[in-house]
């Protein structure tokens, strides 16, 4: 996803000389060639993410489409009221570009594992949270970013992911993707990097149900969402971040706004996958972590016994 | 509204910020008193800007990062026509945008601030895109003292020098009080300049009440050769031209009464 990303937005920064990348001293073997290609638009601030954030908020109100790139929490947590105050608020054109969404960069330990930012950020007026779910969709999240004028948040993995959709996608806000459709009542949610695993987990083990993307938290296309929800009796969130205010918790939202509004009458059962509110301060891969914090799926969260 | 002279000015900011203030019942009378000369010095001799035109793209940007002393600003911007100044009786009511800290939405304000250390990071963006751009207005950014105990501003701080943004001008207002005590008892600044010079600043110190210093300060900021962002220490009283509220932790919060309001009001008008 790193890779497409930088990848796109060299195509994107052709055309539009808008486009400025302010790095946190991150990205070696990944943003160089942007560098050297732009280097007007380009640079490497030091490790101070609130002086960037505050620097591309300035950038923003001179004209300026400005990607701010680091590693997960860095980005994000580490200067949330600059992006609230300085980006948000004032609505500026700027994109926070996190790598190592989730566990991508388990071994390093909780420092690195971004597990909560969407929570946080998606809470925050004008922002557009972003989550591709592999190189397909971390290429068409950037070019929507690029040619959309406000603040996004933009989660990817690392380098490498496997790509799953077999055709090139162009994404509006809030699009949801349908990957596997299949006739049973069932179908999984899921939520940026665990698209690749629930598209394995589904096809490997035969099971009956459908599976959908969310390159997006926030905003979702409600008419798709309102259609999906009609369509189906089950559904399963998966997501790599703590199931407080992540993306199970926003369908949950959506799904009980549309009850109140008599959108939904019938009743939706949502399992949600996710993080249970814990560090954890083990080594590992990024799969073995996944497991340790029980973010998998399991061939009976699809049986017939289960529906009730 | 007319005024001959930044003396004029300062002393209408004044007016206009005890004024707001005491009619909401509102807070930081003392800092806005403190930055007024500075304020009026700006807005009457220095900055390129135009208050029919509040986002012409040659103007200078001017950045207050102290936002809780808005009155002060909101008075200059008032005064010098980017509103109808009678717009600052609506300060701090139901349903005004005068918010007690400096608004974006506000004709002339460059930032919305209130959360200390903001300000000074943008206007390093904003100094670096006019360098980018080629463009020759400057960005001066306003900070109180007390916000330096933020680490962002030294981020920032160190980050200008690094790109030689010598189109940025940092001017600290020094009333050395801060929110919960003097500067000196909380975390000491001193030696200011040394810090500043060593963090690789051109480095100006003045009286900040006094017009002529600011006027000369800012030229010399200007008329600079020197490849180094600029920081100009202003030496301030905390309520300057209320005499009992100057170098008054309690102003930083009270509102004046009915008698502090005439008492203060007075003092000011008799400012020569």
């Amino acid at each position: 996803m790193r890779t497409a990303f930088i990848h796109q937005l060299i195509e994107e920064a052709k055309t539009n000389d808008k486009i400025f990348l302010l790095v946190g001293d991150l990205g070696f073997s990944v943003v160089e060639p942007f560098a050297e290609q732009f280097p007007e638009r380009f640079l490497n601030v030091g490790i101070a993410e609130q002086n960037m954030v505050g620097i591309a908020a300035g950038l923003a109100m001179e004209g300026y489409c400005v990607y701010v790139y680091s590693i997960g929490n860095f980005p994000t947590l580490r200067c949330i009221e600059q992006i609230r105050y300085d980006v948000c608020y004032h609505n500026l054109n700027v994109k926070i570009v996190a790598v190592g969404g989730g566990y991508a960069y388990a071994a390093l330990g909780p420092s690195h594992h971004a597990t909560e930012e969407v929570g946080m950020l998606r809470t925050i007026p004008n922002i557009v949270i972003c989550t591709p779910g592999d190189p397909a969709e971390a290429k068409a999240i950037t070019t929507f970013s690029a040619r959309y004028s406000g603040p996004c948040y933009i989660r990817i993995g690392k380098a490498g992911e496997p790509t799953v959709h077999t055709k090139q996608t162009f994404l509006e806000p809030g699009d949801i993707l349908p990957v596997i459709e299949s006739t049973a009542d069932i179908a999984v949610f899921s939520s940026g990097a665990m698209l690749k695993y629930s598209f394995d987990f589904i096809s490997e083990n035969n099971v009956n149900s459908s599976l959908y993307s969310f390159p997006f938290v926030k905003p979702l296309r409600k008419a798709q969402l309102i259609s999906l929800f009609k369509k189906y009796k089950r559904v399963i969130t998966i997501e790599e971040h703590q199931l407080n205010g992540g993306f199970g918790s926003v369908i949950l939202e959506e799904l009980n706004n549309f009850s109140e509004t008599e959108e939904i009458i019938k009743t939706v059962k949502v399992r949600r996958i996710g993080i249970p509110n814990k560090f954890f301060s083990i080594a590992g891969s990024q799969e073995y972590l996944r497991k340790a914090a029980s973010i998998e799926l399991k061939k009976e969260f699809f049986t017939q016994e289960n529906r009730n | 509204m007319q005024f001959s002279n930044s003396a004029e000015l300062a002393k209408a900011i004044r007016l206009k910020s005890l004024e707001m203030v005491y009619n909401a019942k509102a807070s930081h009378i003392g800092g806005a008193l403190s930055m007024a000369d500075i304020l009026a010095v700006m807005y009457f001799d220095i900055l390129n800007i135009n208050p029919s035109d509040p986002l012409q793209p040659t103007r200078d940007r001017f950045l207050l990062s102290k936002g809780h002393a808005c009155t002060g600003l909101y008075a200059a911007l008032g005064l010098k026509g980017f509103f109808p100044v009678d717009d600052l009786n609506t300060y701090a009511q139901d349903g005004s945008i005068f918010l007690s800290h400096t608004s974006h939405y506000i004709p002339g304000v460059e930032i919305s601030a209130g959360s200390l250390g903001h300000a000074l990071s943008v206007s390093t963006g904003l100094a670096l895109a006019a360098k980018r751009k080629k463009k020759e207005w400057k960005t001066y950014c306003l900070i109180s003292d007390g916000e330096l105990n933020e680490g962002s501003n030294w981020e920032a701080i160190l980050f200008s020098p690094q790109h030689q943004l010598d189109n940025l001008i940092l001017i600290i207002d020094y009333n050395k009080i801060q929110s919960f005590g003097k500067v000196e008892n909380v975390i000491q600044l001193e030696p200011l300049k040394d810090k500043l010079v060593a963090f690789n600043w051109d480095v100006f110190e003045v009286d900040g009440h006094s017009h002529e210093e600011l006027r000369n300060v800012f030229a010399n900021c200007n008329n600079s050769t020197i490849k180094k962002p600029k920081a100009v220490i202003a030496h301030t009283t905390k309520g300057k031209g209320v005499s009992f509220m100057e170098n008054k932790l309690l102003w930083h919060y009270k509102s004046p009464d009915k008698d502090q309001f005439e008492q203060a009001k007075s003092e000011i008008l008799s400012i020569c």
